[in-house]
């Protein structure tokens, strides 16, 4: 019960803090913020549950006040606002990311994170971005999905870093990667 | 860090969280359901008008915390006198900007702690089914105080980073900022335990004043 609270609470904690980094562009000028990499390793490290709770806790403080996103965003505006689904999201992506994970746990690290953080931080989450831009900004789904087609390039990458880093905690401290311990 | 919260203090700060909630909750369903560009028009007048009343400081600080919507209201409208039809547009940009600036408008006004007796009241029915609020409670006090380690944790690794390569950090200190964020989740569970666990055990341990000085920080 302990772990699971600090385990919960100091990776939401990694996800704020990562948005604090400074945002690296891509070439064409597109910003990407660290934050949903840490949302990807919430699920690849913690796992479905725990990895999902993690980004629920971040969102609840984040609902009650706290400027814990990229940029110093925050409060209740984000939630409505036109990038809502992609904070909603979250949730569905550390959750999938994480049951990838645990579904595969026989299979090398590496591989398998790069295809979790795919499907979850990249196919669930744009899901549900598009959806909810398009009820904000009235659009259809392919329409939406069009005002989003830049940040994949950034995404793509953002999961190849996270199977990475994932695959690195794993050698180095074998015991840590709660995806991949029956529990 | 950037301040969510109203630099003036407003009449609002003294109305009832849970009332500014279900208000907002309410206004936002109206916005949603509405196409009328006149109802719109009026609506975004009026959150125009909330947020005008505290006066230039105010207006100042909340219209800066809409200025993340401007590239989506400038695609929008574009979008919209390309297709001929600008009052669509028009009548989706005011819905938007209207329903974020007055949930902005909520937590610009409302307090961390109001919030939390709010979430606190909640919670109440929750807990009969099992639901931990004390789990939860411990979880948000964690999250928000381990964010200034965590980024005094970046700040250090960023410098020992600089120290040795001339090439910029970038997402390389994110591995040991996990790591070492891993060390301390385990550090703080064995703590939480030897004072007595989160269990479910519930406000009766916090009250009694010689528990209480057991969770002061050593």
């Amino acid at each position: 019960m302990e772990k699971t609270v600090t385990h919960v609470a100091l990776f939401a904690a990694i996800i704020a803090v990562l948005g604090l980094l400074p945002n690296f562009q891509l070439g064409f000028g597109v910003p990407i913020s660290a934050q949903s990499l840490g949302v990807m390793l919430a699920g690849t490290v913690l796992g479905a549950k725990r990895g999902a709770l993690a980004v629920m806790l971040l969102l609840l403080v984040v609902a009650l006040g706290l400027p814990l996103l990229a940029g110093g965003r925050g409060g209740l505006g984000v939630f409505v606002g036109p990038t809502a689904g992609f904070l909603w999201g979250w949730i569905a992506a550390a959750f999938v990311t994480g049951w990838v994970m645990e579904r595969w746990s026989s299979a090398p690290v590496l591989p398998v994170a790069a295809v979790a953080s795919v499907l979850g931080g990249i196919v669930v989450l744009y899901a549900f971005g598009i959806a909810g831009m398009a009820m904000v900004l009235q659009k259809s789904l392919p329409e939406a999905a069009l005002l989003v087609t830049a940040f994949i390039p950034g995404d793509l990458i953002k999961a190849g870093i996270a199977a990475a880093l994932t695959a690195s905690l794993a050698r180095a401290r074998p015991g840590s990667l709660m995806s991949r311990r029956a529990s | 860090m950037i301040s969510l919260t109203s630099p003036v203090r407003t009449r609002a700060h003294g109305w009832p969280a849970g009332a500014k909630l279900g208000g907002l909750l309410l206004a936002t369903v109206a916005l949603a359901a509405s196409s009328s560009l006149v109802v719109l028009g009026a609506g975004a007048g009026l959150v125009l008008l909330l947020y005008a009343l505290p006066g230039r400081v105010f207006l100042a600080h909340g219209l800066r915390r809409l200025a993340v919507l401007l590239p989506f209201v400038l695609v929008i409208l574009g979008w919209h006198l390309l297709a001929a039809e600008p009052l669509v547009g028009l009548a989706i940009c005011l819905r938007m900007v209207a329903a974020v600036a007055l949930a902005n408008l909520v937590t610009m006004t409302t307090r961390l702690s109001d919030m939390m007796q709010v979430l606190r009241r909640l919670g109440a029915p929750l807990a009969r089914f099992g639901f931990n609020m004390r789990a939860l409670e411990i979880s948000i006090a964690l999250l928000i105080r381990m964010i200034p380690v965590l980024s005094e944790t970046g700040g250090h690794l960023r410098q020992s980073w600089r120290a040795r390569s001339a090439r910029r950090p970038g997402w390389r200190i994110i591995m040991p900022l996990t790591l070492a964020t891993l060390d301390d989740a385990d550090h703080v569970a064995e703590a939480l335990k030897a004072r007595g666990g989160i269990g479910g055990a519930g406000p009766e341990i916090s009250d009694t004043d010689e528990r209480k000085s057991q969770w002061k920080r050593p």
